[in-house]
């Protein structure tokens, strides 16, 4: 018995005969979409905090804009341009009192005939200053010789005046706004940073005295607030000076600062002496180096290289501090803002806010390009640093 | 001959001894600060004595006659300038304990969220700790205080039925009225809690000896949340809620959360939370990579790698640089003067010194008392830290 087989059902294997659909592209690795959706949208809670990242940029925005660009004013005379009106029922930062007031924020109370001398003390700060932190500038030696020896000479000639020369005498009274504030910050680092260095020394150092002086100067500054060494020094100077010298309030402010400063300084400078190799030490000995020879030719230069970045860091935070000098009725930036809010032809809800936001902004850009400054360093020793 | 001239004592010029040297210095120094102490205490003494000023602490006892607006013991008018001074200790305190707290919780999610994957959040964390530790913490708490004045007048404020309220004084909320048996709810808490606690370790015993686990978050709910509510019916429901009472400009009584007390805490948080979190990156950046990998090739989840095995590493490294923020933030504490809240140094060496015009024992006591605590702290934290430190054998 034969069964016939149709001939194609003979063939047991099987080809397809149409084409499957085609699969979509692969997602691109690269491109804008990819990067979104790589540091964005990689996973569900991933997904979540961009939202809230999101909802927390808007929250931000939504308030910060409003005030200090759309509803703000940037023009006008006196304080009816900055008050509530039928067109702007809620007025946004008042910019134009902060032109007003600019001249008075930044050289205070001087006479207006004289503050190219103050300019000139500005530009010469801002020149030395360069001179010192740019690495590849010439001849840096002579920068640090500009910024902390001539620099503060000149500026103490230039802005309270000798009449020998034939520069009007200016009482430290008509100094005011950023001007102190930069004389109270150059004058701590100026001061404090070799002072850090004796006081790190002297707490390394094998003579038993010195040492346990440093130590207690160190700890017992480090240990108060600023606020409360300021209030010492302006309460307690007086007293403890000769009645004859009695200092002025600006002098015994600067010694607060300085002293502050010096301590933690000091405590900087150890840190960079600390990661030094013992080697250099007994090096410079067998070299037959007297200790300040030692220091001064092998130590201190590694020491301070290496610990720059956070010399800066701490001078940065000094310049911060200058802020509390207010507190002892010092006129700096502080005390300059806080008086012209007095000044009624001003006097409208939103100048404090105004003023604030602008010492806010003004501290911020200083500081940040000092930090900016010392992580650049950082990075440069640590290149060259790799072996 | 050549040998025998070695073995002579070499000629030293006492100019080149270095013992020598070292006496005539420490001699120097100890004449310097001596003369220059002694000359203080002279100059003091004449100068106060003719001003006619007694230095004493006599007035420790007077009447202080101010008022204070934030305080957790009584203080009247009537109280005396000590009294004065531990309201003012008190404050401090209170504000830096918070402070810590709240910026610890808020540094460690910041330092966490710098190294997340998510661009977003990396950048928002980078940025909110760039431009925090670039400002002055005085300027900081000025403006958020500032900010916080700028809030409706309580005058023009409509009552509602929630009771509570935003004003420029602070936040007005109903207040708990604690009647007779409210001692009962307050019993049935601590029972409850400690019954908890007693349960929580022994489970934990029992799961380290068996691996059987218990219900811990069902006990939880039971002794610790309603047990106190079931005392709260049984004994009659004894605690009610006063609303806070409008009268003509303000509300009855001190805001439950005052100005100048939310923004002093939220300055501090703020500001030291930026640092902390720098911190916590540094921390967990030191933790090999390995680490990591290792936690991932064991099946744990992200969340549970940071918490059982990254940060414990990481908080040996972190725990130093961490108590010293704790230490800035208690001295920063200071800085809440600048804006009207009364800790120490705003009621003891502002109010009081210049009432009583005592520089030396007032600034001497205030100085003592952050010397005191900033050495107790770092004290505790040295022990903690020993405590953590990695057993290496």
């Amino acid at each position: 018995m034969s069964v016939s087989v149709p001939k194609d059902k003979l063939f047991v294997g099987f080809i397809r005969t149409e084409n499957s659909v085609a699969l979509p592209p692969p997602t691109p690795a690269t491109g804008a979409g990819a990067w979104v959706r790589a540091n964005l949208f990689s996973s569900v809670s991933n997904t979540i905090l961009t939202l809230i990242s999101v909802a927390l940029i808007y929250l931000l925005l939504s308030q910060l804009l409003p005030f200090a660009v759309f509803d703000a004013t940037f023009t006008g005379q006196d304080r009816t341009a900055c008050l509530a009106s039928a067109t702007r029922p809620e007025p946004g930062a008042c910019w134009s009192f902060i032109s007003t007031f600019i001249n008075y924020f930044i050289y205070g109370s001087y006479p207006v005939e004289l503050r190219w001398r103050v300019n000139l003390v500005y530009v010469l700060f801002f020149m030395s200053m360069i001179w010192v932190l740019w690495v590849n500038a010439p001849k840096r030696t002579w920068g640090a010789v500009a910024f902390f020896i001539v620099l503060p000479i000149i500026s103490y000639v230039l802005l309270l005046g000798a009449p020998s020369i034939g520069l009007e005498k200016v009482t430290t009274e008509r100094l005011g706004g950023m001007v102190v504030t930069f004389i109270v910050a150059i004058v701590g680092i100026v001061v404090s940073l070799p002072l850090g260095v004796l006081l790190a020394l002297g707490r390394r150092s094998n003579l038993p005295i010195i040492k346990v002086f440093c130590v207690v100067f160190i700890e017992f500054v480090r240990g108060v607030p600023l606020i409360t060494v300021l209030f010492a020094a302006n309460f307690m100077l007086p007293l403890f000076l000769p009645p004859d010298w009695n200092p002025d309030r600006l002098l015994r402010a600067l010694v607060a600062v300085v002293l502050f400063s010096a301590a933690y300084m000091a405590e900087v400078v150890r840190a960079g002496l600390q990661a030094l190799p013992k080697g250099q030490y007994e090096g410079a000995n067998a070299m037959g180096l007297s200790y300040w020879q030692s220091m001064r030719l092998i130590i201190l230069p590694q020491a301070l290289k290496a610990t720059l970045p956070n010399i800066v860091n701490s001078n940065v935070a000094l310049f911060k501090d200058t802020t509390l000098v207010s507190t002892v009725g010092i006129f700096d930036f502080v005390n300059t803002l806080q008086a012209s809010f007095k000044n009624p032809d001003w006097a409208t809800p939103v100048t404090s806010t105004t003023g604030w936001l602008f010492a806010a902004a003004f501290y911020f850009i200083c500081c940040y390009s000092m930090s900016t400054y010392a992580r650049t360093i950082e990075t440069r020793l640590a290149i060259a640093d790799k072996r | 001959m050549a040998i025998a001239e070695l073995e002579e004592k070499p000629k030293i010029s006492p100019l080149y001894d270095p013992k020598i040297r070292a006496f005539f210095y420490q001699f120097v120094m100890i004449s310097l600060v001596g003369y220059g102490l002694y000359a203080a205490y002279t100059n003091a003494v004449t100068g106060l004595s003719r001003q006619g000023v007694v230095t004493s602490l006599g007035f420790w006892d007077s009447v202080a006659g101010f008022p204070i607006s934030f305080r957790l013991i009584d203080f009247t008018e009537l109280s005396s300038y000590g009294t004065a001074f531990w309201v003012g200790l008190i404050n401090t305190l209170v504000v830096s304990v918070f402070g810590i707290f709240f910026a610890t919780v808020l540094g460690f999610i910041v330092g966490i969220a710098l190294l997340s994957k998510n661009w977003l959040i990396s950048k928002i964390a980078y940025w909110y700790v760039q431009i925090i530790r670039n400002i002055p913490l005085l300027i900081l708490l000025i403006l958020l205080a500032d900010i916080m004045h700028h809030l409706p007048n309580a005058s023009d404020i409509k009552v509602s039925n929630a009771g509570i309220y935003l004003t420029n004084q602070g936040l007005f909320t109903p207040r708990p009225v604690f009647e007779n048996g409210s001692g009962s709810i307050f019993y049935a808490f601590i029972a409850g809690l400690a019954g908890f606690i007693g349960y929580y370790y022994w489970a934990k015993n029992r799961q380290v000896k068996t691996g059987q686990q218990s219900p811990v978050g069902l006990l939880f709910v039971g002794l610790v949340i309603l047990l106190p509510i079931t005392a709260y019916f049984a004994s009659g429901m004894p605690i009610s809620l006063a609303y806070p009472v409008k009268t003509r400009f303000s509300f009855q009584g001190d805001a439950t959360l005052q100005v100048e007390f939310v923004a002093a805490l939220l300055g501090l948080v703020f500001y030291t939370a930026a640092f902390i979190a720098e911190v916590v990156r540094a921390g967990i950046t030191s933790v090999s990579k390995g680490q990591t990998e290792a936690a991932g090739a064991l099946g744990l989840s992200s969340g549970q790698n940071l918490r059982l095995v990254v940060v414990p590493q990481a908080f040996r490294v972190i725990l130093p640089p961490l108590t010293n923020q704790y230490l800035n933030l208690i001295k920063n504490s200071s800085l809440a003067s600048v804006i009207a809240f009364p800790e120490l140094v705003q009621v003891f060496a502002g109010t009081v010194l210049n009432q009583t015009n005592q520089a030396i024992p007032v600034m001497g006591i205030t100085m003592l008392v952050y010397l005191t605590i900033s050495l107790v702290t770092s004290l505790l934290m040295n022990v903690f830290n020993q405590r953590m430190a990695l057993r290496e054998r």
